[in-house]
């Protein structure tokens, strides 16, 4: 795992105190509000309906036990005992005091964590595949490209004042797990005759005019990346519209210039500035990567997991919902799933998290991810130890079975929390997740994404879900808008609307006509929900949704 | 600004205290109260503006003051809109905004 430099290490103290020295002087009075705002987001600190929100980067959602220890320690010491795991592989804290803060921030430089460029039009945290370093089915470990970007990223000079924030995500594996196209730079890493470089996917983007990214480049070798990245940033950096803030993200500059324009003003740069990265990239690329060396992989007998899963109805139910394969032979990937049934998805308690802590330091080669699915992830588990592993988490709450199924749910704070929010979304995810449980339906009804966002910002990525639930203000009540036939995977679709919204009253319901509509049209128990509604297309479940229009057009 | 000829709609003065970020509402006797009983529930306009910018002016103690509507309820002023209900209630997913001492 990446160790800070000393250059590292010197950076992030001064910048803490600098911050500090910030805080001290708005509460003394000598900063106005006006002024500190934007200090404060460079640091990660918002205000919301309730209290302040402090959002801390965990990059390309990587984290060792001794930082898990200590978002912990700051959920209990400064929080409410919990913190909020985002789709952006942030974890927010929901109720510090603003003099708190640069504690906050002191204590999470002590385990080589920060809060910079979490918020604000910089380039944000860099987020991957939860899976990287671990997954069978990928080219190759992309963290240390991520950590590459990070450090590039990270306070440089010309990308503080971008129009709009920028997001770039990484995938080492065919299968996106990232969600690269609806990122505003997304990278897929592919092989050419043998080598491996990046697909280069741009402009995509959720939010109130959804996109999904274009490919700018098919092929750009590894040693190029980091040029034609900052080529890429720098031609938006001046062409990106700074007049209005709608408008103002790369998929409008894409989309206003078009792709060839783009792609031709991105070139030029590239040439203009490759020379002088000079190859020291690559050299701190080298050093990245040995940190990034895989772990030992022990060789020894699986028995007793078969053993388990024959005997334990219940080991084998969460054995087959969240494992997933690993690279290494008796190795398995462990999501641990923080959706357990009527839970605010993505929280976990500082009990939680040290209980994982500690499961990681035992039986996981001291790593954990966290996963844009707002799950905590075991990426190194040798099967020998997963009855031992998921007893454990049986004790403290954490051994959901249902991973990738109808109640792992993404839902953002809503307005629950967030200041911008038109309507709240933690409770209809709470809802829909108790409500499949008492029909025990959840694992007959498969794989299915339900993804819940309380405004247009769409930070819950209701666009890219099977069925996307997006809460609006409706004549001053709470109404929910049903999106279908989204993707957030390789084969990447944006929702498409089914119809006028529901109330919080009629949500539920309409949902659970929307499923025993696909459990009756389906053609075997093998076609998953979106396989069907690709097959059937929107008609028939959109009168399973509104019953009433069905009838009169019958009529 | 041109006046408005709609009728104003009764509303107090409500934002975040600075240093623990917790909903406030300005009182009668213009210090600020966690509890929306003891906002004091302005129904003339052009009051509720001066206060406001009086309210605004108070930046070492709140942040991001505003006006938010009301209706005069029996024990005090009641949310009219739903937003105002939860930045009164506390967040819905546990109990510890200020649902415990409600
Ligand atoms: C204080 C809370 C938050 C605020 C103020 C906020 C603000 C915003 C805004 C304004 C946008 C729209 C950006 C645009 O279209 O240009 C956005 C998008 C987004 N946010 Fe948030 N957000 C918050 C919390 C979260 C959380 C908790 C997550 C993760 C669960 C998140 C992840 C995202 C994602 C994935 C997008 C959409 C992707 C994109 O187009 O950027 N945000 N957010
Ligand atoms: S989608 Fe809207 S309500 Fe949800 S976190 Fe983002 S800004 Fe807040």
């Amino acid at each position: 795992m990446y160790a800070y430099s000393e250059f590292d290490k010197s950076f992030l103290a001064s910048r803490n105190a600098q911050f500090r020295a910030q805080v001290e002087r708005r509460i003394a009075g000598h900063l106005s509000e006006d002024e500190f705002k934007p200090l404060r987001l460079m640091n990660g600190v918002y205000l919301q309906l309730h209290a302040y929100m402090l959002r801390v980067a965990i990059p390309y959602g990587t984290l060792n036990s001794a930082q898990m220890e200590m978002l912990a320690r700051l959920a209990e010491k400064y929080d409410k005992g919990y913190g909020h795991f985002t789709t952006r592989q942030n974890i927010q804290y929901n109720w510090p005091e603003l003099r708190d803060i640069p504690d906050m921030l002191d204590d999470l430089e002590r385990v080589n964590m920060h809060a910079i460029q979490t918020s604000g039009n910089t380039i944000r945290n860099v987020t991957a595949d939860h899976f990287a370093g671990a997954a069978a089915d990928e080219i190759a470990d992309t963290r240390p490209v991520a950590e590459l970007i990070r450090q590039w990223s990270t306070d440089h000079p010309e990308f503080q004042f971008l129009p709009r924030k920028f997001k770039v995500a990484v995938t080492g594996s065919p299968n996106d797990r990232a969600v690269t196209r609806a990122h505003d730079i997304g990278l897929r890493m592919v092989e050419r005759d043998g080598t491996a470089g990046f697909e280069v996917i741009i402009g995509g983007g959720l939010g109130r005019t959804p996109m999904l990214g274009k490919v700018i480049a098919d092929f750009v070798p590894r040693e190029d990346l980091l040029p034609y990245l900052e080529a890429i940033v720098s031609v938006y950096n001046l062409l990106g519209r700074r007049d209005n803030k709608y408008k103002a993200r790369i998929k409008i500059t894409v989309h206003e210039n078009g792709l060839e324009k783009i792609r031709a003003l991105v070139e030029e740069r590239f040439g203009a500035i490759k020379a002088r990265f000079s190859g020291i990239d690559q050299q701190i690329l080298k050093s990245i990567e040995a940190s990034f060396a895989p772990p030992a992989f022990k060789k020894s007998d699986t028995a007793i997991f078969e053993e388990s899963r024959a005997k334990d109805p219940v080991f084998r139910s969460w054995a087959d919902t969240n494992l997933h394969p690993h690279k290494a032979e008796g190795y398995s990937i462990v999501t641990v799933s923080l959706k357990a049934h009527g839970a605010t998805p993505g929280d976990a308690s500082g009990a939680q998290m040290r209980v994982l802590a500690d499961i990681a330091k035992r039986f996981g080669h001291d790593e954990l991810r966290i996963s844009h699915e707002q799950n905590v992830i075991l990426p190194h588990v040798h099967q020998s130890h997963l009855p031992d592993v998921h007893g454990i988490l049986k004790r403290h709450g954490l051994a959901s079975a249902n991973i990738g199924l109808i109640s792992d749910i993404i839902a953002c704070p809503g307005m629950d929390y967030c200041a911008l929010a038109t309507a709240r979304s933690i409770p209809i995810a709470q809802q829909i997740a108790t409500r499949f449980d008492d029909l025990k339906l959840e694992h007959d009804i498969g794989a299915l994404k339900i993804k819940i966002s309380g405004c247009i910002n769409a930070c819950g990525h209701h666009h890219v879900a099977h069925i996307g639930i997006l809460g609006l203000d409706r004549a001053g009540q709470e109404s929910y808008q049903i999106t279908l036939g989204g993707d957030h995977t390789e084969t990447a679709a944006i929702g498409e609307r089914a119809g006028p919204g529901f109330s919080s009253a009629q949500i539920i319901p309409a949902i659970e006509r929307l499923i025993a509509a696909y459990l009756e049209m389906r053609l075997s128990e093998d076609e998953t929900f979106i396989q069907s509604y690709r097959r059937l297309g929107m008609a028939p479940f959109k009168a399973a949704l509104y019953p009433e229009k069905a009838q009169e057009n019958a009529a | 600004m041109p006046r408005s000829t709609h009728q104003f709609t009764p509303k107090v003065i409500t934002a975040n205290a600075l240093l623990e970020g917790d909903v406030v509402y300005l009182t009668e006797r213009d210090c600020w109260t966690r509890d929306l009983r003891e906002a004091a529930l302005l129904t003339d306009e052009a009051d509720a503006e001066l206060r406001l910018l009086q309210a605004e002016a108070q930046t070492g103690v709140v942040v991001g003051a505003y006006l938010a509507e009301m209706a005069a309820g029996t024990h005090g002023p009641e949310p009219v809109h739903f937003r105002e209900r939860f930045r009164r209630n506390g967040p819905s997913n546990y109990l510890h905004g200020k649902q415990e001492r409600i």
